[in-house]
């Protein structure tokens, strides 16, 4: 786009959004059509208000945009409303087929996930409009950065809250409210980009002092391990306490690449990837879990009924799949357990085959480039950092759950953006990506002459 | 400006780029690369749901689906039903998710399953069309009423019934006992299918064993029918022509003697070839066999289809008429011992072979195939297999069979009014086990609809009564379903 170089002019009218919103709506309410026609051979029931709900969204969405954030990047929404409608379907997709077997077993229909994935896909995009109102310059939220340290942290750890937290699969990283269940660290990660954001604004220079240089990288001082070494032991912590390796890995990478991005040392990567080698190991030897996630990774088959039965069918699913796939509502995804949760993109990959499944990933991909475009339009250090780890934490992310399904990397439970089951993932989402417009309308904007940006000034490349 | 970080940002760019391309080639390798392998990986059951998820055709027989396909509420959406399934398991065979399929289940398979290369186009038409795609359906050569007379006849003994048309080799009745229930182990329940199959599997009388087509016995006395007409065709014979029958001899070379069931002579000590058919002297068809030589009853044997492998669509078990039989060899071959094996399809087809004139037609048991939406996609074209006599010693041997219900061993399959073709045979079959008693027939001899072999096994008498005491009314009642008589 060319909002990056608009400049002082008038902000874009926004027609190409509006125009890739079209088929972005298509695509849902299309997949939510075939859902009824392939499994039922009518409509589905509530189509017409389905589909009146998602207009609807789609239309404040753009409107909200339009007035908040004008000059943001146009793809992003469309891609958004096109994975989150394709979500929707599936999630109702697979809601049939629990039914089905409900009903073949004698037993009563389980409540449908569909509905109050609508429900949530409204909060979300309602949080979406909330953040582009309130927050109307990204460098706002750099005067919170410890808040959003307390905050992200808080919300990570939530879940070890007796009474609140509710262990489910091993894993304690949900809390139970009112009945409904809910993932903190999901919105947690986004408080934690802030906090990353504005303290490496603030030691970036300190932290990328070399101190010596070994094979050709140069290795920070040993003072300022301090920071990677903290985000180190939450990761762990996590790991250790509330078993999540997904949230684990996820954290702690984001936190090495930002780290980078700030300083541009890759002697962080380096110590950045020792440290994971040296976590993955102990826990490898240490939790029996993580050992059979990697037995499980490597052969799959080896207990195709036991422990590897979920990467197994999995593989199946997709396989069955092919290239075309077997058409929504016509293949067997439910057989994979969690299917619309951690495992959608199985269901991708078997009913709309590898050519939807390589869409759908396309359309990640456009998310995280159009990201990192903002993170580079952005003006200030801030601004660029926050872009950045909002890009890497939702390719990042795409890429450990996708990776672990597919049989890419070991199986880590976390969520697919936009597409599983679940309110938390789906509004720190919408939040996030609301963020990134306000990141790349900002950078468009005519620069706020007066105010000069204190951190560049004190900024200084250090020559070598 | 600030610190370089473009150069950052892109390489991060760069290394999430990698990563999706990573998740896409992975893609490929798994939906792509690997997914025929993985179609075959332990606890894939998805490709038995496709299958199951697709109405299969039925198997149709006189205008009524014996085997059909009945929706149900479970994941594997039909269930295979059989409408009367014992009687048409030798036909219809199961279809089985833990033990595949057998019968016209499996040799028709792409017809009911709708994968044939035929229905391409509807397949098509179906997939632009969103219809459910179905399979076509088979319909079987099978008379109700033969049928039904055939299983009944057979079903209190161990054996095989099998009758054709003569003039076309179509398939008429295919009857086996003890038969089996296609229904439980085609269930959609392993365990019913499990436990069913477990439970035949150890029954000593094999109800699995397809009797009719894929079982061979000794044809015994049958077997002189074929000698007969190699005598007559040899041009040294003509049924009237004497032939010493005493009571018995030995055969040359070796000690081994050759009677008579009954211990005495036939006749008074010489008959004539008709003679010798219609009492089943053993004495004097060795003779003649050994006169003829082997090559001459091999040969006739093979004009009748001994030595061939026939597909009715399944494949039957080969006929065998042994090959360098020595002399004593060939005067037991003659009289359907030593070595020579049967089916009960190829003993049926001695009868329609000599009943329709000499010719012998291919045994086919499929009338017609047909699309899902009924379009006739195939109709059965019959084949001859071969001349096996000329219509005029076939004439001679019809004539000679019709004496042997009228005047001699095969009283029991006369029919007031019909003139029925028939010969008895018992078989030894080894040393301290029950013979096993046969027979076969066709009828009506001057204009013949329909010819039958019957075969027992381990038949509770011995002698050549028991051919007509068991196995005979058998072949009389599958005659009479036929001609509408029953």
């Amino acid at each position: 786009m060319n909002a990056a170089t608009a400049g002082a002019a008038a902000p874009p009218r926004r027609w190409a959004e509006a125009m890739l919103l079209v088929p972005a709506l298509v695509i849902g309410i299309g997949a939510y059509a075939q859902v009824g026609l392939a499994t039922d051979g009518s409509l589905p029931a509530d189509f017409w208000a389905w589909s009146a709900v998602g207009v609807l969204l789609a239309v404040a969405a753009h409107v909200a945009v339009r007035l908040l954030a004008p000059r943001s990047d146009q793809a992003l929404l469309p891609v958004v409303v096109a994975l989150n409608g394709l979500g929707l379907a599936l999630i109702a997709r697979l809601d049939v087929a629990e039914a089905l077997r409900a009903a073949a077993r004698g037993q009563p229909v389980p409540t449908p996930t569909a509905p109050s994935q609508l429900l949530w896909t409204v909060l979300g995009v309602a949080l979406f409009v909330v953040v582009l109102v309130v927050v109307r310059d990204p460098r706002q939220l750099q005067r919170y950065t410890y808040t959003a340290m307390a905050v992200g942290l808080v919300l990570i750890l939530l879940p070890l809250v007796p009474v609140l937290g509710v262990t489910i699969n091993g894993a304690s990283i949900w809390i139970r409210v009112a009945g409904m269940s809910f993932q903190p660290a999901e919105v947690g990660k986004i408080a934690l980009i802030v906090f990353f954001a504005g303290y490496l604004v603030v030691t970036r220079d300190a932290l990328a002092v070399a101190r010596s240089r070994v094979l050709g990288i140069d290795l920070p001082r040993g003072r300022d391990l301090g920071p990677i070494l903290v985000a180190w032991l939450v990761s762990l912590g996590v790991l250790v306490f509330e078993n999540d390796l997904g949230t684990s890995l996820l954290f702690f990478a984001l936190f090495v690449t930002m780290l980078y991005v700030a300083t541009g040392r890759r002697g962080w990567i380096v110590i950045g990837a020792l440290l994971f080698l040296a976590g993955s190991f102990a826990a490898y030897q240490l939790f029996g879990h993580v050992g059979a996630r990697i037995d499980t990774w490597l052969d799959p088959f080896a207990d195709a009924s036991g422990a590897g039965f979920q990467n197994a069918q999995a593989l199946y699913g997709m396989a069955e799949g092919g290239i075309l796939g077997t058409g929504i509502g016509e293949g067997s995804p439910d057989l994979v357990p969690y299917a619309n949760s951690d495992f959608i993109i199985a269901t991708v990959g078997e009913e709309l085959g590898l050519t939807g499944l390589m869409a759908v990933l396309v359309m990640y991909a456009v998310l995280v480039e159009r990201g990192l475009r903002a993170a580079l339009a952005a003006r200030d250090v801030f601004g660029r950092l926050l872009a950045t780890g909002l890009a890497v934490v939702l390719g990042l992310q795409v890429f450990i759950v996708v990776g672990g399904v597919t049989g890419l990397i070991p199986l880590t439970g976390l969520t697919t953006p936009f597409m599983s089951a679940g309110g938390s993932s789906l509004i720190a989402n919408w939040m996030l990506i609301a963020l990134l417009l306000r990141v790349g309308d900002a950078a468009a904007s005519p620069a706020p002459a007066p105010v000069p940006i204190v951190d560049d000034a004190l900024t200084e490349v250090v020559p070598r | 400006m600030i610190g370089g970080m473009s150069g950052t940002i892109r390489r991060v760019a760069v290394l999430l780029g990698v990563l999706f391309l990573a998740l896409l080639a992975n893609a490929n390798i798994v939906q792509v690369l690997r997914a025929d392998e993985l179609a075959d990986g332990p606890g894939n059951t998805r490709g038995i749901i496709r299958e199951y998820g697709r109405e299969r055709g039925p198997i149709v027989v006189g205008g009524a689906a014996v085997a059909s396909s009945k929706e149900t509420d479970g994941r594997l959406r039909y269930q295979r039903v059989y409408a009367d399934g014992p009687l048409y398991a030798s036909a219809t065979g199961f279809y089985s998710l833990v033990y595949g399929a057998t019968g016209i289940e499996k040799a028709e398979n792409d017809v009911l399953a709708g994968s044939d290369d035929r229905f391409a186009v509807q397949r098509l038409s179906d997939l632009i069309a969103g219809r459910e795609p179905k399979g076509g359906s088979v319909t079987l050569t099978l008379d109700p009423a033969a049928q039904q007379a055939a299983f009944d006849g057979i079903s209190k003994l161990t054996g095989a019934v099998v009758a054709i048309q003569p003039s076309t080799g179509a398939l008429l009745a295919l009857a086996q006992s003890p038969s089996f229930d296609p229904n439980p182990l085609s269930s959609n329940d392993p365990a019913t299918a499990r436990e069913y199959w477990t439970a035949a599997v150890a029954d000593p009388d094999k109800p699995l064993l397809n009797r009719p087509i894929a079982e061979v016995y000794p044809p015994g006395s049958t077997f002189k029918v074929v000698t007969t007409a190699a005598a007559l065709a040899s041009g040294r014979y003509t049924p009237t022509t004497l032939i010493p029958a005493p009571a018995s001899i030995t055969l040359p070379g070796t000690n081994t003697t050759l009677s008579n069931f009954t211990g005495r002579p036939c006749g008074d000590g010489e008959v004539t070839l008709t003679e010798a058919l219609v009492v089943s002297c053993n004495t004097a068809f060795a003779q003649v066999g050994m006169d003829l030589g082997d090559d001459a009853l091999r040969a006739q044997a093979e004009a009748f289809g001994f030595n061939s492998s026939f597909d009715v669509p399944m494949t039957a078990a080969t006929s065998r008429f042994p090959a360098d039989l020595n002399t004593p060899q060939t005067a037991q071959a003659a009289i359907g011992q030593f070595d020579v094996r049967a089916t009960a399809l190829q003993m049926a087809m001695v009868a329609a072979g000599v009943a329709n004139r000499g010719v012998v037609m291919v045994p086919y048991l499929v009338q017609d195939v047909r699309s899902p939406d009924l379009e006739v996609l195939e109709t059965a074209q019959p084949e001859e297999f071969g001349r096996a006599l000329t219509p005029e010693l076939a004439q001679e041997v019809t004539d000679m069979m019709v004496l042997v219900v009228e005047e001699g061993t095969g009283s029991n399959a006369a029919i007031p009014g019909v003139r029925v073709a028939g010969k008895t045979g018992t078989a030894q079959t080894a040393p301290g086990r029950p013979p096993d008693a046969w027979f076969i027939a066709f009828a009506p001899a001057d204009d013949p609809q329909v010819a039958v072999a019957v075969a027992i096994e381990g038949a509770p008498e011995l002698g050549e009564i028991s051919g007509n005491r068991l196995a005979a009314p058998i072949a009389k009642a599958v005659i009479e379903a036929v001609l509408g008589r029953g």
